[in-house]
């Protein structure tokens, strides 16, 4: 067990503990992008409560009359009042008060089509109505997640392109160390292949040992960072759970680059051979 | 009689220096038995080591077993070293493998099954009388212990051609004699030997061997290998 497997070690440490970032990230950007599709709000904001009513259920009545449109709910007044309680205090409640109704929607299809007529059926049926999509205003933390997921994946490409550079550099040296058993080697007639096949077995085994336990100590590690996500009961922290494809994807990280280890452990030294006569 | 060698007009030059062989022409007859001499620095190593396609010349013809070493690619040279027993001068054991891994080694690298390598190793041993050295590793051997490993590595896959770099510069005059007689059986068997050697007392045991000298490069006699004593005329 030589530097070789501390190095690889490490390497899938931190590869495997990148790629769990991105796995996560790219499962709650997809629940995200679940949750949000195709879900419109419209806001209607009248200074008086009874036209403010009247103008939510002609809305309402259109919108039901719509095939684009799946469900439509008026949000409860009690429903508002606790959510602005924060703000305006007991006073929340009082019916006077000039807050806006709020009308979900869930669109059959989730396309920008169907959004535009469900918008100006909303606009016919009261000017001044807003309309929300939820996408839209969702968009920045997706584009972040999206990012985030970007360079997860950009490091592991990173973590193998240095992967396979040590193992250049160690085949070389261990090369050069064994360059006379090499030479006999080659005088008994052994192949460039067989001779592969002697470091090939060395640095893969090396690998494999420090990829097993980096990998394992990464994996432990993302168990125990989704049990702490999952503790604090925010709903998108919550979301990067992994699923089992994650988890099977991140248990062959460490066989994937021992495998890259070995096939350039492999190609370093015919190459290097291939040098010589 | 067929020839496995033949070298024409050979030269081969180190790097930029002077030539260390010149104009080297012979035939070697096959399952014959030759001696090759000269004085240190004579270019001894370096004639055998373009036999044995350790190197390759800087000029001339070298024909192997009936084809063209300079021009054949690096992927056929195994099957052609396979054919050809080294014994180096400087041993070249493997350090790291036991005297028995050391003797099987060519066995192994030709693919010959394992069930079939222990009983050739096993007499190999015991006729160069290693047998309790088995598990030895090279760097506890002494140096005609090594040399011994190394000429029983050298033939255990019972080569075409035997090519030994002063095989019996280590050891004392009775295992001398024993290797040549284990060289002479195998020369009887059918291999072509080619010893190198500054001991002109190994030269008078084997009757029928012929002599090769070299001098500063030069191969005496350059039409053919040349007869010291003639062979027929010994007394
Ligand atoms: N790899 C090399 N690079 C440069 N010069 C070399 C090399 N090998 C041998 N020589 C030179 O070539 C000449 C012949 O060397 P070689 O080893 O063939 O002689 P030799 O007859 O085997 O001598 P000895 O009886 O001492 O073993 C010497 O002058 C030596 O210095
Ligand atoms: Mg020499």
């Amino acid at each position: 067990m030589g530097a070789m497997t501390g190095v690889m070690a490490i390497m899938l440490f931190l590869t495997v503990l990148s790629a769990a970032t991105g796995l996560g990230t790219a499962a709650a950007a997809r629940l995200l992008d679940r949750d949000l599709a195709g879900r419109l709000t419209v806001q209607v904001v009248k200074g008086d409560p009874a036209s403010r009513d009247a103008a939510a259920t002609r809305i309402t009545a259109a919108l039901r009359a719509s095939t684009d449109v799946v469900a439509v709910s008026t949000v409860p007044r009690a429903e508002l009042a606790r959510l602005l309680r924060p703000w305006l205090g007991d006073d929340a409640g009082d019916a006077a008060l000039p807050v806006p109704a709020l009308i979900d929607i869930q669109l059959r299809d989730p396309g920008d089509t169907a959004a535009d007529r469900v918008a100006a059926l909303v606009a016919g049926a009261v000017p001044d109505a807003r309309v929300d999509r939820h996408q839209a205003w969702m968009s920045p933390v997706n584009g972040a997640m999206r990012t985030v997921v970007l360079l997860a994946l950009g490091l592991v490409l990173l973590m193998a392109a240095a992967t396979a550079a040590v193992v250049v550099l160690a085949a070389r040296a261990g090369l050069q160390f064994h360059r006379a058993t090499i030479d006999v080697m080659h005088m008994l007639g052994a192949t460039d292949v067989q001779i592969a096949r002697l470091f090939q077995r060395r640095i893969a085994l090396d690998a494999a040992f420090g990829g097993v336990v980096g990998g394992a100590a990464a994996l432990g590690v993302t168990a125990a960072l989704q049990a702490q996500m999952a503790a604090l009961g925010s709903e998108l922290l919550g979301s990067t759970r992994l699923g089992t494809g994650d988890w099977v994807l991140l248990a062959l990280l460490p066989l994937c680059f021992v495998a890259l280890a070995t096939f350039a452990a492999r190609l370093a030294v015919l190459r290097a051979l291939g040098r010589t006569l | 009689m067929a020839s496995i060698v033949q070298f024409e007009n050979v030269g081969l030059r180190y790097g930029t220096g002077p030539e260390t062989l010149s104009d080297v022409s012979f035939q070697l007859g096959r399952g014959s038995f030759y001696f090759l001499t000269g004085a240190s620095g004579a270019g001894k190593t370096s004639l055998l080591r373009l036999l044995y396609l350790a190197q390759r010349p800087s000029r001339g013809i070298i024909r192997l077993f009936g084809e063209d070493t300079v021009l054949l690619p690096r992927t056929r040279l195994p099957g052609f070293r396979r054919r050809i027993g080294v014994v180096f001068q400087d041993f070249r054991l493997v350090p790291h493998l036991s005297t028995w891994d050391n003797v099987a080694l060519p066995l192994r690298v030709a693919g010959v099954p394992e069930e079939d390598v222990e009983q050739p190793v096993r007499e190999m041993l015991a006729w160069v009388g290693l047998t309790d050295r088995a598990n030895a590793r090279p760097a506890t051997l002494s140096g005609g212990e090594q040399q011994r490993v190394a000429i029983a590595r050298a033939v255990i896959g019972r080569p075409e051609m035997l090519v030994a770099d002063e095989p019996t510069g280590n050891v004392d005059p009775d295992m001398a004699e024993r290797l040549l007689h284990l060289f002479d059986s195998l020369n009887k068997l059918g291999t072509t030997v080619v010893v190198a050697t500054h001991d002109f007392q190994l030269l008078n045991r084997i009757p029928d061997a012929q002599m090769m000298r070299l001098d500063k490069g030069r191969l005496l006699d350059p039409t053919g290998a040349l007869r010291y004593p003639p062979p027929r005329s010994r007394p």
